[in-house]
């Protein structure tokens, strides 16, 4: 029954002992921790932190849009406003959220490792991570930036003049920080594994974040460069994307999307692991098509280098370019719907208990699902002719962003909060969140799809041309209000829970896994009170026992469905 | 953070195992794995200087040649040559912390170092006269430079070829310096016999960082200093 064996001690007690959070008070021992899970923390404080300010510009956004003539802000203060969303929220929040937080947490805990290969690497990524998120908000103070957080040449580098020379340096930090934790976890996931911890034994949630890192180290390298040039551009006159200094800004948005869409898959592919782990915990069956769905990460990683002209059907490719990036596009389509249609199988005639975790699973399948397929209309030629620039595209990006990656960051953080903190948070808030936020979310984003097709073009402040779209764009900010909501409720109740939540068991889900069976919660500064030895296959759920430990744990019986299995 | 180093009892060299390794075979093929993937990191890193260099070389071929006569290709010689030298220094140095004869490996270090110098000093000479010639792509960019009007070429692809000289020698020459700050730190490490650096393997890694760094400037010298016509 259980994944792991161990040589000198069995299941961990649950005594009152020393783990990492009390180990020490200070803010010292804190902010010069190198322990991967006060890191973790600590990533967890800043990327709530900057998500809340990106929530606030989108806000913004939303309230200017629900009137047709544009009258709350100017051009430029609302051109200010959606950069920052952009830039704050990819940079600083969906790429660091699931690989700073969940990942460092658990990497080396799930590979029986007593932490990464590198911490003070890993505390010096946190601190990169940092001095960039203050000097992006030091431009945002300072007047702001109005290019998008695209920075296409020759507006970010000739004609803005706002603080976008700050803001770059912000972001050139920002991914090295990125850089540095891809290569802590290759270093750690190739060497400090735990003896009989198999490649085909990891957990999916590493396999994720080993194809995520390869993504890391070969694409982030990539956009820092064109950063630094872009910088060169604006603080001397180097003239390599711009046509007035006999540069080339089409070749800025080549070596700008080379990494911006395999990001795409940084922001993504951690919480594909996530999901692969609540499906299976929820389910209580093993992961369907375990090889496959490990793959599919890798093939992700790889296929998602090639694709990147998809963004760039309209600014001057040839044909054949537009047509083999096309073919390309389609081919990610692949490992995509392959991890999706294992996750179905993994819940076909599984026990799903419909706990906080699994419903966010839940909602983050159905919306990628949607998010991934509008993205094949985006990715055909024909098409794309047509919604490109449209609000369409923002709802599709926003589907595999929001709808996918915040909605695996979320079950994840409520899977993990228990091992993170040693605390249960109230369940029925949990679950009121998750559909919240699912049904909130729909009403933000699915009226967009619409008035995108209709021909609404992003970045538009107004659009008193087409009046009849104000009720689309009602809709939508009455939609974000809902989801407002709905992210306030975890900040609320997750806290409560630290403050006077009840004591979570070391496996309060009847999970598999090193994290769960072999450590308690909180586990331990060094991890594990012995080296754990793994000898069995991951996710190895025995419905039936399991069923019991729910019981004895939670009262009532988790909803059977299907067969007997 | 020493106080995270603790001597591992299993380990017979008394060698310093920090505490996340089991042992320290671990510790030492973690750091190689990680050095690996930085540079390659690195490599990425280069990329898009390279790949800018090729597309527009191809664009501008006589222009290119044009452009690359005002770069002293003897300066830029005698640099390579002092980088091959230092690669050389450093290997050696590498070979005699894995034979423990720390005093020549101090001795190559040292060399490499000065190696490193005379780098930056002569780069340092060349970046001046494409100052006072004003062919730093900024404000005050003149092609063709004074005195020469009969050279020739684009001013626009000019300003172009030396944004890319500029750009790419520029960055080489921070990794010079960083790689220098590296090889400095690892001789008083090893001077002050700390005890994380009881084997070759912190001067294995730093070493391959520099053979990168010189490898940069391998592609670098002909694609800039050397192009036919
Ligand atoms: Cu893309």
């Amino acid at each position: 029954m259980s994944a792991t064996t161990v040589i000198e001690q069995s299941p961990p007690t649950e005594r009152p002992e020393k783990n990492y959070l009390n180990a020490d008070h200070t803010l010292r021992s804190w902010i010069w921790t190198v322990d991967h899970k006060r890191i973790a923390v600590l990533y967890l404080i800043s990327v709530t932190f900057m998500f809340f300010l990106g929530s606030i510009a989108a806000a913004v956004v939303r309230f200017e849009l629900t009137s047709p003539w544009g009258q709350m802000l100017t051009s430029e203060t609302y051109n200010k406003m959606f950069t920052a969303h952009g830039v704050i929220m990819v940079f600083f929040f969906i790429i660091p959220a699931i690989p700073a937080v969940l990942g460092n947490f658990l990497l080396p805990i799930m590979l029986g490792a007593r932490d990464l290969a590198f911490p003070r690497i890993n505390l010096l990524s946190w601190y990169l991570y940092v001095a960039g998120a203050a000097l992006v908000l030091a431009s945002l103070a300072l007047g702001g930036i109005d290019a998008g957080w695209t920075f296409y040449t020759p507006l970010s580098s000739l004609y803005s003049n706002t603080q976008i020379t700050l803001a770059l340096v912000g972001i050139f930090l920002a991914g090295f920080s990125s850089i540095l934790t891809g290569v802590n976890f290759i270093a750690t996931t190739h060497k400090m594994r735990a003896p009989g911890l198999t490649w085909f034994k990891m957990p999916l949630f590493v396999w994720a974040h080993y194809a995520t890192a390869i993504i890391m180290i070969l694409g982030t390298p990539v956009v820092a460069m064109t950063l630094v040039l872009v910088i060169f551009e604006r603080a001397f006159k180097f003239g390599i994307f711009s046509p007035e200094l006999g540069g080339d800004p089409v070749l800025f948005q080549h070596l700008f999307w080379f990494y911006s869409h395999p990001a795409v898959y940084i922001m993504i592919l951690p919480g594909m692991g996530v999901i692969s782990e609540l499906i299976s915990c929820f389910s209580r069956r093993r992961v369907f098509g375990y090889e496959f769905v490990a793959f599919s990460s890798i093939a992700i990683a790889v296929i998602g280098f090639v694709v990147w002209g998809h963004h760039m059907f309209l600014s001057s490719q040839s044909v054949l370019q537009g047509i083999l990036f096309s073919l390309l596009t389609f081919l990610v389509a692949i490992p995509s719907a392959i991890k999706i249609f294992n996750w179905t199988m993994t819940m076909y005639k599984g026990s799903v208990w419909f706990s906080t975790p699994m419903i966010y699973a839940l909602g983050f399948m159905g919306l990628f699902v949607i998010g991934g397929l509008t993205g094949l209309h985006l990715g055909s030629l024909a098409t794309d002719v047509h919604l490109t620039g449209t609000y369409f595209i923002v709802a599709h990006f926003h589907f595999v962003m929001v709808g996918g990656a915040i909605m695996a960051f979320l079950g994840g953080l409520h899977f993990w909060w228990p091992k993170m903190f040693g605390k249960m948070y109230s369940e029925f808030w949990g679950r009121l969140s998750a559909m919240v936020i699912f049904l909130g979310f729909n009403f933000t984003f699915f009226p967009q799809f619409m008035v995108g097709y209709l021909g609404m073009p992003r970045r538009y402040h107004f659009y008193y041309f087409a009046p009849e779209w104000q009720i689309y764009h009602i809709l939508s900010s009455a939609g974000a209000t809902i989801l407002g909501i709905g992210f306030l409720m975890p900040a609320f109740y997750l806290t409560a829970s630290l403050i006077k939540g009840p004591k979570a068991s070391s496996n309060p889900w009847g999970a598999k896994g090193l994290e769960w069976e072999q450590t308690t919660s909180p586990p331990p500064t060094e991890n594990f009170h012995h080296k754990p030895i793994v000898m069995d296959d991951p996710y190895d759920y025995d419905a039936i026992a399991d069923n019991d430990d729910f019981r004895a744990h939670w009262g009532k019986e988790p909803v059977k469905y299907g067969g007997d299995n | 953070m020493a106080a995270h180093a603790t001597t591992h009892p299993t380990n017979p060299d008394e060698s310093e195992v920090y505490f996340q390794y089991e042992d320290i075979d671990q510790q030492q093929e973690t750091y190689i794995v990680g050095m690996w993937t930085f540079i390659v990191q690195e490599i990425m890193f280069f990329g898009p200087l390279f790949l800018i260099y090729t597309l527009f070389r191809w664009k501008f071929q006589g222009g290119f040649y044009t452009y690359s006569q005002k770069l002293d290709y003897v300066l830029g010689g005698v640099n390579t040559m002092v980088l091959l030298f230092s690669s050389f220094t450093m290997a050696l140095a590498v070979h005699y912390a894995q034979k423990k004869q720390t005093k020549e490996q101090l001795r190559c270090l040292g060399i490499t170092l000065a190696c490193g110098f005379g780098f930056l000093i002569i780069k340092a000479f060349e970046y001046a006269d494409k100052f006072t010639h004003s062919l730093f792509p900024n404000n005050s960019f003149i092609w063709p430079p004074h005195g020469y009007e009969y050279l020739g070429g684009n001013p626009e692809h000019a300003r172009l070829f030396f944004s890319l000289y500029f750009a790419t020698t520029g960055l080489h020459g921070l990794h010079v310096v960083v790689g220098m700050i590296c090889i400095a730190s690892l001789m008083i490490l090893t001077v002050r016999k700390a005890p994380t650096i009881t084997d070759y393997v912190p001067t294995e890694i730093v070493g391959l960082y520099w053979h990168f760094v010189d490898l940069v400037w391998i592609f670098l010298y002909p694609l800039y200093y050397l192009i036919p016509k």
